[in-house]
C-alpha cells in the first residue's frame, strides 16, 4: 500500500471530496475550458484579475483525483498572486510532478502542493496533474480551450 | 514459474479436438504473461478488448517468414518470392475458413477493422449514396464505425441515423426495426460491443435489415476473438475484424465482402498489384481480391494472424467458450460483489467484458490503484463517448477476458478494487 499512499495522499483525497473554490466567477472573469480527452477529465476554470494580481480563481468540473484536486490546490495556491508569481509555480510544480527539472521538495513556494511529487512515477498521469495548470495559463493569456492530448 | 494456479473447466463442447481445457498449460503458450510488474506482482493482464497477446505459435510464425521466406507477392519468379505469395494467399484462405466465407476473394487484407470500415465507407457507400440517404448505426458503437460514416456523411449529404440502446445496455430492436427506413442505405453495426460486451444477435438483424433490401456491415473486431463467426450463416454483406484482438499481431486484418458487392466497387487505394495493366492514358484494375491491396502488403502480419486463427481452432471453440463464459459469470458476480461497483449492461448476453464504475470513484484512479497490483485494466471511454453519454457516466473501469485468464487473476483484481476503497475511505 505504501506506493500507494505515495500517490494518493491524504491532502489529495480531501481535495478531491471537497475541492476548494469550487465555484464559476461573476463578472468580467476571464475563463478556459481544459479537457484531457485520455480519461475525459473537463474543467472550466475562471480568474478574475485586479491589474496584476489573480484576485480570485474558480473552477468546475470533473475528472480523477489527481485532477480534481490539483485544480483545488492551484487555486488555493495562486490567489492573490501575481501572474509572474503564479507562472513561475507552474514552472516549479511541473518539474516537480514530471521530474525533468530536479525540485527541492523543501522549497518553500511548492507548500502543499509537494504532496503531488508521487506522480512523477506515474507518466500517465502528469497530464492529469497539469491539467488545470494549463488552463490558468490559458485564461491568462486570453482565454482558450486547451486540451493535454 | 506461473504464480498462477490451474483453473480446469472440462470439455464442453464436441468440437473439441483433444482434451480438456488446461488453462495453466496455454498459459504457457504465451511468453509475456510469464512476467511480473511493478515491483514483483505476477501480471493479470485483463486488457484483451484492447489487444490481446500472442501465442510463441504467432511469435514463431512470423520470425520464421523472415529468416526463410521473405521476399515480396505476386512479383518475383524467383523461389522465396513464389513462397512468400503461397504463405500470403495461403493466409487468406485460412482467413476466409475462419469467418465460414464461400471464397477466397471476398478476403481483403487490411491494417485492421478501422481501415475495413473506411474501406466500404469510400469504395462503397460514397459513389452510391445520394444527399437524404441515411446510414444506419447504433448507441453502442466504438468511434471507428461512427467517424469514417459522419466523414461519408459530410462528403455526400447523407444522414447519420442512430439506432437506441436500453439502459440495460442491450439494442432495441423495435426501435431499429422502425429506424431501417426507406431512405436507409446501410446498416453498420458491431457484432460484440467494445465498451461493454453485448452480444447483438446479428443474424436476426440482418433478417430484418435484407427483408426490406438493406445490406449491412458488421464491425467484428471483438466477436472474433470469443466466438466462431459464419459470415454466410450471418448473411451480412460486409464483415470487419482486427488481427490483435484475435491473439494474432497488429497491423493486420481483413475485411469479408460479399464477392457481387466488391465486384462492383471500384479501387479504394490505387498503386501497385492493384491493377492489371496501366498505361498513362488507362489502368484496368486487377481482379479481387487484390483490386482492394494496393501496395506491398502485411505479408509477414497476414501469415501471423493465419497462426493465431490455426492456434484458436487447435484448441476448439466448443473449450474455449465453454471457460470464458464460466469465468467471466464469476468474474461478474467477484466484481460486482464489491461494494460500491456497478456493473453496467450486467444482465445483458456478454462476452469477455466486465465493464463497471465505483460509486465517487473516477475510472482512471481504479485503473491506477489496481495497476499497482500487477492488474492491467483500461480505464475511460473506450473509444465510445457517444455509449457513455447514453449510459450517463464519464468513463468506465473495464476488465475483459481471454482464454488464458485465470480465477486467480480475477481476484487480484477484486483484491485491488477493494483497496481502491480503503483509499478513497469507503
Amino acid at each position: 500500500m505504501s506506493e500507494l499512499q505515495d500517490l494518493y495522499q491524504q491532502v489529495i483525497l480531501d481535495h478531491n471530496k471537497q475541492p476548494r473554490n469550487f465555484h464559476p466567477l461573476e463578472g468580467k472573469a476571464m475563463r478556459a475550458e481544459g479537457h484531457n480527452p485520455l480519461c475525459g477529465d473537463r474543467l472550466t476554470l475562471w480568474v478574475d484579475r485586479d491589474g496584476e494580481r489573480l484576485k480570485d480563481v474558480g473552477f468546475v468540473g470533473s475528472g480523477c483525483a489527481i485532477s480534481k484536486a490539483s485544480a483545488s490546490m492551484m487555486t488555493e495556491a495562486v490567489k492573490g498572486k501575481s501572474e509572474a508569481e503564479a507562472q513561475a509555480l507552474f514552472e516549479l510544480f511541473h518539474g516537480l510532478v514530471t521530474g525533468e527539472a530536479p525540485v527541492d521538495a523543501d522549497d518553500p513556494r511548492l507548500g502543499k502542493l509537494v504532496v503531488f511529487a508521487g506522480v512523477r512515477d506515474y507518466p500517465v498521469r502528469v497530464k492529469c496533474a497539469t491539467l488545470a495548470w494549463h488552463t490558468l495559463r490559458a485564461a491568462l493569456s486570453g482565454g482558450r480551450t486547451v486540451s493535454t492530448e | 514459474m506461473n504464480p498462477f494456479l490451474p483453473t480446469t473447466v472440462a470439455e464442453a463442447g464436441e468440437q473439441s479436438p483433444s482434451h480438456a481445457f488446461d488453462v495453466r498449460a496455454l498459459r504457457e503458450d504465451f511468453p509475456i504473461l510469464r512476467q511480473t510488474v511493478r515491483g514483483g506482482k505476477p501480471l493479470a493482464y485483463l486488457d484483451n478488448a484492447a489487444t490481446a497477446q500472442k501465442p510463441r505459435a504467432v511469435i514463431d510464425a512470423i520470425t520464421r517468414f523472415y529468416t526463410q521466406t521473405n521476399a515480396n507477392v505476386h512479383r518475383g519468379l524467383h523461389e522465396l518470392s513464389e513462397r512468400a505469395t503461397s504463405a500470403y494467399e495461403g493466409a487468406r484462405a485460412t482467413v476466409r475458413q475462419a469467418l465460414g466465407a464461400a471464397e477466397d476473394r471476398e478476403i481483403i487484407f487490411v491494417r485492421g477493422t478501422t481501415e475495413a470500415i473506411n474501406l466500404v465507407a469510400q469504395a462503397w457507400a460514397r459513389p452510391r449514396v445520394k444527399p437524404g440517404d441515411e446510414i444506419l448505426i447504433t448507441e453502442m458503437e466504438h468511434h471507428s464505425n461512427i467517424v469514417p460514416w459522419q466523414i461519408l456523411c459530410g462528403q455526400t449529404g447523407a444522414k447519420l441515423v442512430v439506432a437506441p440502446i436500453t439502459d440495460g445496455g442491450v439494442l432495441d430492436l423495435e426501435a431499429l426495426d422502425r429506424l431501417l427506413g426507406m431512405k436507409t442505405r446501410l446498416l453498420a453495426l458491431a457484432h460484440v460491443s467494445n465498451a461493454l460486451g453485448t452480444i447483438n444477435p446479428v443474424q436476426r438483424i440482418v433478417e430484418m435489415a435484407h427483408a426490406k433490401k438493406i445490406p449491412v456491415l458488421l464491425d467484428g473486431a471483438q466477436a472474433v476473438p470469443h466466438m466462431p463467426v459464419d459470415v454466410r450463416a450471418i448473411g451480412c454483406d460486409f464483415y470487419a475484424f482486427s488481427g490483435h484482438k484475435a491473439y494474432g499481431p497488429t497491423g493486420i486484418g481483413a475485411l469479408y465482402g460479399r464477392a457481387e458487392h466488391l465486384e462492383e466497387m471500384d479501387p479504394w487505394q490505387g498503386g501497385g498489384d492493384m491493377i492489371a495493366s496501366v498505361t498513362f492514358e488507362k489502368t484496368t484494375w486487377n481482379k479481387l481480391p487484390w483490386k482492394f491491396e494496393a501496395g506491398t502488403p502485411d505479408i509477414a502480419g497476414a501469415v501471423g494472424l493465419a497462426a493465431a486463427l490455426d492456434y484458436v481452432a487447435h484448441i476448439g471453440w466448443g473449450p474455449i467458450q465453454a471457460y470464458e463464459e464460466t469465468l467471466l459469470g464469476e468474474a461478474t458476480v467477484a466484481v460486482a460483489a464489491v461494494p460500491g461497483v456497478r456493473v453496467l449492461a450486467r444482465e445483458a448476453p456478454r462476452v469477455s467484458v466486465v465493464s463497471f464504475t465505483m460509486e465517487g470513484v473516477h475510472p482512471h484512479d481504479i485503473g491506477t490503484i489496481v495497476d499497482l497490483n500487477g492488474v492491467a485494466i483500461r480505464a475511460g471511454h473506450h473509444c465510445a463517448q457517444p455509449l457513455m453519454d447514453r449510459l450517463g457516466v464519464q468513463a468506465t473501469a473495464r476488465a475483459s477476458l481471454a482464454l488464458y485468464n485465470t480465477r486467480e487473476e480475477i481476484k487480484a483484481l477484486v483484491e485491488g478494487l477493494r483497496q481502491v476503497n480503503e483509499v478513497f475511505g469507503r
